[in-house]
């Protein structure tokens, strides 16, 4: 009996918290056929939305890909002084709250800021444009990717590449013929996770984008701004695209995953 | 020499893990580093292979000088206690992987892989992946795979330490026999000293960071330096003062020369050997008694017609090597 009562509980649990909004979204976007969905998806201000999402998650999944590996490499791998400062410091985005990572990064980048002051003296504009979006959404999706990587290459241990050094591997070839291939499905976990979390950024963007409309206008705040403008068909409609490429990203990542080995 | 060890130091913090060690390694030899856990040999047998830097010191390998060099230039063959095996590559790719490294010719790598899996006898696995060979199987892959790039020494950091006693016999054997056709220079690492005197001709006995003895099996079993080494390297019981093998204990029914009474307080038959265990007392101290054992044939025990209770006297015998007890 504990477990159907354990069953009930999470379902509706998920049923209230999941479910019904997702399901609601979606019932409310083709409650009149897909016709209205396809036309307030393929406007103008929709579609330049769609690109600047991709473009921004885009950079954003591929500089922290990098920097994650990097990071989870230096974390596993060395030893050195202000290690522990260094992996506090890769989860703080997931304690600071996006709003102020946006805030932050205005206050460094911004036009009246030695920093900003001096890249806009060179004509590159980092707030309210693409290059302050990456930043802000690269802030916020840092751990992810490290986070996912580093319990894998501890427990693969060093043995392997060390293993292949003795064998003649340089440390390009060690990398990438047996580190690489070790920590696959969780670096394409982590990579995933970080796209999810990238599409879906809000809070950190809508302070550092100016929100200029068919500009620096990504698809959550598409979402936020037709909503406010009592364009309810639109907003549901970009609402539901955005659930629906997460979803879809994370089943890849199911369908992907090697057979690990054996 | 193959390798020569100069005056090496090393410290891990504050622990030095290897203290003026020198060692040299003939060509084509079986060295055993053999000593307690914690003694330095796995550290001096990374220190070889280029894994771990010394703080001071000198490595030779072939007569050049290897210290700085990276473990990938080194010419070496590494094989870890727990296989590392590349768990994604099959037995084949796992063998292949040093002549792939070195961009050798397809059917180059082939052949010799075949001829590598046959010898350590994994033939009929090469397609197999490491998750679906045992213990003892993934061991020989390892070996193979450190073979294949005919690196001029072969170090083995106990290899076989993570097997079943079964398997760990058959493949010391097995070891043995394969450096009697392969010749390759071996420096295996070891804390069993069965296992050293078994399959090495020359031992080196590390402990604390220091060689405490080097030489042929026989010759350390025999004159060993110090009451460690004749401790770690077999049985040992003490009488007047000097460490000695159980079995180089005379017993005898009546006092003679250089003998101290004892009371023998135990026999256990273990087969074809017999242990008596006895008390002796030292001349000189009167109510000082201390328990020592004998390991003799159960024959010399029946003429003995040894028993709990009864009054003996014992003495080394006159080959017997023994050391001072401190």
């Amino acid at each position: 009996m504990a477990k159907h009562g354990m069953r009930v509980i999470v379902l509706t649990y998920l049923l209230f918290l999941l479910i019904l909004p997702i399901g609601l979204i979606g019932w409310r976007t083709f409650g009149d056929g897909p016709g209205p969905f396809i036309d307030a998806l393929t406007t103008h201000s929709a579609l330049h939305a769609f690109q600047v999402t991709l473009v921004v998650a885009g950079w954003a999944v591929v500089l922290n890909t990098l920097f994650g590996v990097l990071a989870a490499l230096l974390l596993v791998r060395h030893d050195f002084p202000g290690k522990r400062l260094l992996s506090a410091l890769i989860d703080l985005p997931l304690a600071v709250s996006p709003v102020v990572v946006g805030l932050a990064l205005i206050l460094v980048y911004g036009a009246f800021s030695p920093a900003g002051g001096w890249l806009e003296g060179r004509g590159i504009q980092i707030i309210f444009s693409t290059p302050g979006m990456v930043l802000a959404t690269v802030f916020v999706c840092l751990p992810l990717v490290v986070r996912s990587i580093v319990p894998v290459l501890e427990e693969m241990g060093d043995e392997q590449e060390q293993a292949a050094q003795t064998l003649g591997a340089g440390g390009w070839q060690t990398f990438r013929r047996i580190t690489l291939p070790g920590i696959r499905a969780a670096l394409g976990y982590g990579i995933v996770l970080s796209l999810a979390r990238a599409l879906g950024e809000y809070g950190a963007v809508a302070v550092v984008s100016g929100r200029t409309v068919d500009q620096t206008q990504t698809l959550t705040l598409f979402v936020e701004e037709r909503f406010e403008n009592f364009d309810v068909q639109a907003s549901y409609a970009a609402a539901l695209a955005l659930a629906v490429i997460a979803v879809a990203s994370l089943l890849a990542t199911k369908l992907l995953r090697p057979k690990d080995g054996s | 020499m193959a390798i020569e060890i100069r005056d090496v130091n090393k410290s891990f913090g504050e622990a030095a893990v290897l203290r003026d060690v020198s060692v040299d390694v003939a060509s084509g030899s079986l060295t055993a580093l053999l000593g307690p856990s914690g003694g330095g040999k796995s550290t001096l047998l990374r220190v070889i292979a280029g894994l771990e830097r010394p703080d001071s010191g000198q490595v030779l390998i072939s007569g050049k000088d290897a210290t700085r060099l990276p473990p990938q230039r080194r010419g070496v063959g590494f094989v870890f206690q727990h296989y590392a095996a590349f768990k994604h590559m099959t037995v084949f790719e796992n063998v292949a992987f040093g002549l792939k490294i070195r961009k050798r010719p397809k059917p180059e790598i082939k052949k010799r892989v075949e001829e590598l899996l046959e010898l350590v006898h994994l033939d009929q696995f090469a397609a197999r992946y490491p998750a679906q060979l045992s213990g003892g199987q993934r061991q020989r892959m390892a070996l193979a795979r450190a073979l294949a790039v005919n690196p001029e020494v072969l170090l083995l950091d106990e290899p076989f330490g993570a097997l079943d006693a079964q398997v760990r016999k058959e493949l010391r054997t097995w070891l043995r026999r394969l450096h009697d056709e392969v010749h390759v220079t071996t420096v295996f690492v070891t804390h069993d000293q069965e296992e050293a005197i078994e399959v090495a001709d020359t031992i080196v006995v590390l402990a604390d960071g220091v060689v405490q003895q080097a030489g042929a099996p026989g010759d350390i079993y025999d004159n060993p330096a110090s009451p460690f080494v004749m401790r770690f390297l077999g049985p040992v019981t003490e009488i007047g003062g000097r460490l000695l093998r159980p079995h180089d204990v005379v017993i005898s029914t009546e006092p003679g020369p250089g003998t101290r009474p004892a009371v023998i307080t135990r026999v256990v038959r273990l087969g074809f050997e017999t242990r008596v265990e006895f008390q002796v007392r030292e001349p000189g101290e009167p109510g000082e008694e201390h328990p020592a054992w004998a390991q003799m044939t159960r024959e010399s025990a029946g003429r003995l017609s040894a028993e709990a209770g009864t009054e003996v006297h014992v003495r080394p015998s006159v080959q017997a090597a023994t050391v001072p007890a401190s």
